[in-house]
């Protein structure tokens, strides 16, 4: 029976964490001795980026009822096309609201936010992110299907190409329960969890006519950029950035935190980066207790002299 | 219109994180409970609906005795009455099952929580509920207004916001936005008395069964020691990031 990933595009364009979640389930197969079957909804990229990371089959959805996103529908339309005991969506918004009521539809354990390959696949236990960042849990599924969310930035994207055939399936799922009003998508704003940099600042640097210097650095490393909890109160930065524990946890190889003293609460939610930079003017911010690199100083001379830096290295 | 609040009891947020010496459990020794914070956006949304359209909320913890402060916290807030079903919280399957009998005899028009609790952040619990009730779902609200038998919900995409109307009874699950945190109600002394004396129900779990098993946990690796650099050589910072770390 064939291992079945959703793979999520936005307006038809595959996110990262659609290779990501295929390369994850790509990596059961191995394990199972098995194949992986995609399922998307009203794609527009061609499924070989799919193949690439290991689909052997596309189910390429049809509806145009799947215009706008709605959970339930959704559901209802992977449902329909799912047929294996095993499923793979990636951690993101939409994909982690449609997996718990696939979950109930097919009476299936459900496992959200696992980091790594399963330790078994009979029964079914994988390590998963707990406690917000603070630790880690080693789930068992106990049911005779299981649905797991990938972590975004934790397995990776990795490629293993096959020769891979697509299907289309023509669906007419009943979308009445919701409607959309409006959609602002933010154009050529890099999504913070899928960042592999990300150039976060707090309130050292003193107000958000301040973050200039922090977004031309973020541009040059063509990095996200992200605030930390006290900033997106004050309201300097929009929460959609607040990175810590009550705001998004991330896992980039690289995150720069600037004027950051680093909270317990903050840690929680960036302790996953691969690299850790810590510039801070506080000698004693505990910040640098959990960093890779730190160094004590002026941030508004620091940064701006580090981006021209890393300018000259990228020629 | 009746909403239901679920709520979870769990570590303060500054807690550190330790497990049992077999590493079989989260060691609860010396920790604070608190309201999930997610889920205390929801709930000030509710008394702010409570305030603005008259509605009658109604906050459901699924804990032992032990969440009880958390909860008489959540009716000091202003929620209406309460209801404790008295088991253990094991996994998100059984959680949801709890919270969908309550919502199915309670005849709510609106289940609101938030996203995830901090806890164990499995995220799954809401939408579990909206497909065991067969209700619509909407899932990291950053707004929401309520407009007779219809709610506007703001969400948050990646990389943007989405405006929806979703028809009621649905569950919204909230995250920070969704309230200011200048707007979250710190209980004054008038609400900690009345408190006391509002209803919390009691009931006994409908069913044991689970579908996930926490079967072993672990600690967040120390990092190695920080290499500090200084401020007036960043050459260096820039090479141990080139070439050491190999991150640029």
């Amino acid at each position: 029976m064939a291992i079945f990933v959703y793979a999520e595009n936005i307006n038809g364009i595959y996110k990262k964490a659609a290779f990501e979640a295929v390369s994850y389930a790509k990596a059961i197969a191995d394990q199972a001795g098995d194949t992986v079957t995609a399922i998307t909804v009203n794609p527009t990229d061609s499924s070989d980026l799919l193949y690439k990371y290991g689909a052997t089959n596309v189910i390429k959805i049809k509806d145009d009822g799947l215009k706008n996103f709605s959970a339930k529908a959704y559901a209802q339309a992977v449902n329909e096309v799912a047929n294996g005991n095993t499923l793979v969506f990636p951690h993101t918004t939409d994909a982690s609201s449609i997996a718990p009521m696939l979950a109930i539809m097919k009476d299936f354990s459900l496992i959200t936010n696992v980091l790594e390959a399963p330790e078994s696949l009979s029964p079914f236990q994988v390590k998963r992110r707990a406690f917000s960042g603070k630790g880690f849990m080693h789930a068992k599924a106990d049911a005779a299907g299981v649905i797991v969310t990938v972590s975004q930035n934790a397995y990776g994207v990795k490629e293993n190409a096959v020769s891979g055939s697509e299907e289309v399936k023509e669906l007419s799922v009943a979308n009445e329960d919701t409607k959309v009003v409006s959609h602002e998508q933010s154009s050529g704003k890099l999504d913070l969890k899928e960042a592999e940099i990300v150039v976060s600042a707090g309130r050292g640097m003193k107000g958000p006519e301040n973050w200039g210097m922090i977004e031309d650095l973020a541009e040059l490393l063509g990095a996200a950029t992200a605030c930390s909890k006290p900033v997106s109160d004050i309201g300097w930065r929009p929460h959609s950035e607040h990175v810590g524990q009550t705001g998004k946890a991330i896992s980039p190889n690289l995150y720069i935190a600037v004027g950051i003293s680093g909270a317990i609460q903050h840690l929680a939610g960036v302790n996953s980066s691969k690299t850790i930079v810590v510039v801070n003017s506080d000698a004693e911010a505990p910040f640098f207790k959990s960093a890779d690199y730190g160094v004590v100083g002026d941030a508004f001379k620091i940064i701006p002299e580090l981006t021209q830096k890393i300018k000259a290295l990228k020629g | 219109m009746k909403i239901l609040v679920c709520i979870s009891s769990v570590p303060d947020t500054t807690s550190k994180i330790n497990f049992t010496a077999d590493k079989s459990a989260f060691d609860k020794t010396g920790i604070q409970w608190v309201i999930n914070p997610l889920d205390e956006f929801a709930l000030t949304k509710a008394i702010k609906l409570q305030e603005s359209q008259g509605a009658t909320v109604t906050v459901l913890n699924v804990g032992e005795a032990i969440t009880e402060p958390v909860i008489r916290k959540a009716l000091a807030i202003g929620a209406n009455d309460a209801v404790r079903i008295n088991t253990e919280p094991k996994d998100s399957y059984s959680v949801a099952k709890e919270i969908a009998n309550v919502a199915q005899t309670g005849g709510y028009d609106m289940i609101l929580c938030g996203k995830e609790s901090i806890d164990y952040n499995g995220g799954s619990a809401p939408g579990m509920v909206a497909q065991l009730l067969g209700q619509p779902f909407v899932n990291a609200c950053v707004g929401l207004e309520v407009n007779g038998a219809e709610a506007t919900a703001v969400r948050e995409i990646e990389g943007g916001k989405e405006t929806i109307s979703v028809k009621l009874p649905a569950v919204i699950a909230g995250q920070k936005g969704m309230v200011d945190e200048k707007d979250l109600i710190i209980p004054n002394m008038r609400g900690i008395m009345s408190a006391r004396s509002k209803p919390l129900q009691v009931l006994e779990a409908s069913s044991s069964e689970v579908k996930v098993e926490g079967v072993s946990y672990d600690s967040v690796p120390q990092r190695a020691a920080v290499k500090m650099v200084s401020a007036d050589n960043l050459d260096e910072l820039v090479r141990l990031l080139h070439e050491e770390a190999k991150v640029i």
